[in-house]
């Protein structure tokens, strides 16, 4: 592929004050625990379903231990107190809490080792579920192949579940690799996850894990019959990050947006919250084998996206250390920007071309994810397809991974079927057309293109060292990133973080560190193995 | 060779305009061509280009031609037709209700604030309700503004606040007390299942339970809204596609030196 020249130095520099961003930011964080994290402990160690009032057990038990203080403790240590003492599965015991039964704290006093040794044991059964997902996901990609290139992504959001199945199928019988089902607009601040099959929601319906299993089960039967794997991908955001992670582990999904500090600024979401919980919650997404989806397409939405083009690429080095730390590997960091200029600006190609082009070479192993224009999209669908010919384009030349379709009628609606159809035909025309195109070329040295590159990344050191220099939260406390100011003790949430008491533990942090480990290591002998395969 | 798409009759229609007749125009005055695309949730076939070519006669269009039909899957079909369209409007009957004003540049709505109130005029804004998206209430407020019109933020003479998104109507109006707003912008993008109306609804009347709906000049926009629904929900304005925060600024400040000259 052709490739910019670059001032490797400056990238070492900015990767290396990204990294002591994070090292700081995880100092501090990790003296805490949150109310999804132990939710989602919960929902690993088997509890599910709601009670009476609708409320999920996870839930209930959370709050039961919060209401008592007792929270610092970890859910583990009293799920695993209550289970030796009573002889019981923690799903019998939440049904007891939430009947009102038991006191999950005054249960007779059990060893912490031997707490340990049966948290232990039941982790392991939540990770052998999670290995095996990961197992059939391994299989059926070597059985029906994958193809190299751009993974073509639509969106499916009619705001019910049984119709979302309806357009996924037909989308991916159109083409499509990916398929994101969207969430109802306001589920990022629920401080639980709505339960069951959903058919109702505003610009998309609830993310719950039967709606996942529903789409999962659709979209294999579906890619049976075209011999392909289709991929699902949900929300991993909000204040259920790592809750959503699990269900996401449990029912295979493949991709997740999961940004860490997209709640923080778009969302108004604690920041330490949710610094708190992105951590977990990628660290189950790594294990699981998921692909995270990052957000830094917003910045370009709210910014103009030319100017603060350089606060992606910052927001891609703070996220990939984000995710480094928490063992998630380079081949699942689905690190996100977007293709936002004004169609009226003098070369926006140009500039979209070697934006994209630099990230591919930062991130060579990163399935890169490339969103489509909607802020310069008006209703005139003409235009606006153009407009996506123009992003296919850049998507194929710079070899981006992850393919947003975007859509014709884009400020519109949500997509008909006939609109997705479209843009699929749009992206695979495009596809097949500039097909070995970017290996053809060459930049121009000192070019347009290389001079906006090198710009990029002087203004992104800039501002990574700024960053390091003052701290995360003190940088976001004064609107450095995306001009967005957000208090340190403001924003939703922080009433659920919990610290952690010395007694504190949670079975799944190894295991799934291991878990993640050896996948990756899996994933790169299939990959050597493959590309000897092929030269021979 | 077909020559099926291309007429070559002789067109044996009125060749002038008449603005009581005003049909589409294609390229002859009165030839009513229209394009139209959509789906038939039946597979590809004959039948189904038929079933198409019967649901535009039914439209009203003559001669209609199905120009493309394409599975989208087993079950689906889609489909573009091209066809004279029979209706007509009568042109000169036609009154919209619009905002309107003389829209102002950005320095001649600061004098004109300077010179008609002699201090800042304050404009609260937020998308509402479970709305998400920010897109709109930034285009308009943001400083930078969108597509070269200039955001309130960068107007010397409005003190422009932005909530940003979901925004209760309760915090919304709360906080519009405190600001001590002279103006209340909405923006709602998500109109799903007319989400939008139902919204705008209750803000309207809880802004009237708290005797509050007169103090301030109530603005809203969005890609489905225009003038007509806002005055239906009972907003002072509404500003649909293709408004920008200089039309916004020259009806605030026109609307709100009126209000006042009329309390003098």
């Amino acid at each position: 592929m052709a490739t910019l020249r670059i001032d490797w130095q400056k990238v070492i520099q900015a990767r290396e004050a990204a990294r002591q961003v994070v090292e700081v930011v995880h100092a501090y964080t990790q003296q805490f625990t949150t109310t999804t994290i132990e939710r989602s402990i919960c929902r690993l160690l088997g509890i599910d379903g709601v009670n009476a009032m609708g409320v999920p057990l996870p839930n209930v038990v959370v709050d039961h231990l919060a209401s008592r203080q007792l929270l610092g403790f970890g859910a583990a240590y009293w799920l695993g107190q209550a289970a030796i003492a009573l002889d019981k599965e923690p799903q019998e015991l939440a049904e007891s809490v939430s009947r009102g039964e038991l006191d999950l704290t005054q249960t007779k006093p059990v060893d912490l080792f031997e707490i340990k040794l049966w948290a232990e044991k039941k982790a392991e059964e939540a990770i052998d579920k999670i290995h095996h997902n990961r197992i059939i996901r391994e299989e059926k990609l070597f059985e029906y192949g994958d193809h190299a290139g751009p993974l073509i992504y639509v969106i499916v959001a009619t705001g019910n579940i049984y119709e979302d199945i309806v357009q996924a199928k037909a989308a991916a019988t159109q083409g499509a690799d990916v398929i994101a089902v969207i969430r109802t607009t306001g589920q990022s601040l629920l401080d639980y996850v709505p339960f069951g099959a959903t058919t109702e929601g505003f610009g998309g319906t609830m993310a719950t894990q039967e709606n996942f299993r529903l789409m999962r089960a659709a979209l294999d039967e579906v890619g049976a019959e075209l011999g392909r794997y289709i991929r699902l991908c949900n929300y991993c955001s909000g204040l259920c990050m790592p809750e959503m992670a699990v269900m996401g582990a449990m029912e295979r999904l493949d991709v997740m947006l999961n940004d860490a500090l997209y709640g923080i600024l778009f969302r108004d979401i604690n920041m330490q919250r949710t610094l708190i919980d992105q951590e977990f919650s990628r660290l189950i997404n790594a294990a699981a084998g998921i692909i995270i989806n990052t957000g830094e397409d917003n910045y370009l939405t709210t910014s103009d996206a030319y100017e603060e083009a350089h606060t992606v690429l910052a927001s891609q080095l703070i996220n990939e250390q984000f995710a480094l730390k928490s063992g998630l590997p380079e081949e699942q960091m689905g690190l996100g920007h977007a293709f936002e200029m004004n169609p009226e600006l003098k070369n926006a190609f140009l500039y979209e071309l070697a934006q994209a082009q630099l990230a591919r070479q930062i991130f060579p192993n990163a399935p890169l994810k490339y969103m489509p224009p909607t802020k310069f999209k008006t209703g005139n669908v003409f235009r606006g397809h153009v407009q996506d010919a123009l992003f296919n384009i850049v998507t194929v030349i710079s070899d981006q991974r992850i393919h947003l379709l975007g859509m014709l009628t884009e400020a519109i609606h949500t997509p008909f079927l006939a609109d997705r159809a479209l843009a699929i035909e749009n992206a695979r025309y495009i596809a097949t057309s500039f097909a070995d195109f970017g290996d053809d070329i060459e930049f121009r040295e000192g070019g347009i293109m290389e001079q906006r590159a090198a710009t990029l990344l002087d203004l992104t050191l800039d501002l990574l060292q700024d960053i390091q220099r003052d701290g995360l939260f003190r940088s976001i406390e004064e609107g450095r990133l995306a001009s967005v100011k957000r208090p340190f003790e403001g924003g939703k949430g922080l009433s659920g973080v919990i610290v952690k008491e010395d007694r504190y533990f949670n079975p799944f942090i190894t295991l799934l560190m291991e878990e993640a480990k050896s996948g990756s290591e899996r994933y790169h002998q299939t990959k050597t193995a493959h590309e000897e395969g092929k030269n021979e | 060779m077909s020559s099926g798409r291309y007429s070559v009759s002789k067109a044996d229609f009125d060749k002038t305009l008449d603005l009581t007749h005003l049909k589409p125009y294609g390229d002859t005055m009165n030839d009513g061509k229209v394009q139209i695309s959509f789906t038939l949730p039946v597979p590809d076939s004959d039948n189904a280009v038929e079933a198409a070519r019967q649901l535009a006669m039914r439209m009203g269009l003559v001669e209609p031609t199905v120009t493309h039909h394409a599975p989208l899957d087993k079950s689906f079909t889609f489909f573009v037709v091209y066809g004279s369209l029979i209706h007509s409007v009568d042109y000169t009957q036609i009154h919209v209700d619009f905002v309107d004003i003389n829209r102002m540049t950005m320095d001649e709505t600061d004098l004109f604030i300077q010179q008609n109130f002699g201090r800042k005029i304050k404009v609260i804004g937020a998308s509402t309700g479970t709305d998400a998206h920010t897109v709109g209430i930034d285009a308009i407020m943001n400083m930078k503004g969108y597509a070269g019109h200039y955001g309130l933020e960068r107007y010397k003479m409005i003190e422009a606040l932005n909530l940003g998104s979901q925004v209760t109507n309760e915090d919304f109006i709360r906080k519009a007390v405190e600001f001590d707003a002279d103006v209340l912008l909405v923006s709602q993008t998500v109109t799903q299942k007319n989400v939008h109306v139902q919204n705008l609804t209750e803000l309207v009347e809880l802004l009237e339970a708290e005797r509050l709906r007169k103090r301030f000049l109530l603005i809203i926009g969005g890609p489905r809204i225009s003038h007509e629904l806002a005055k239906e929900l009972g907003c002072d304005a509404g500003f649909g596609p293709g408004k920008y925060a200089d039309d916004v600024a020259s009806y605030v400040c026109t609307e709100l030196a009126a209000r006042k000259q009329q309390a003098l």
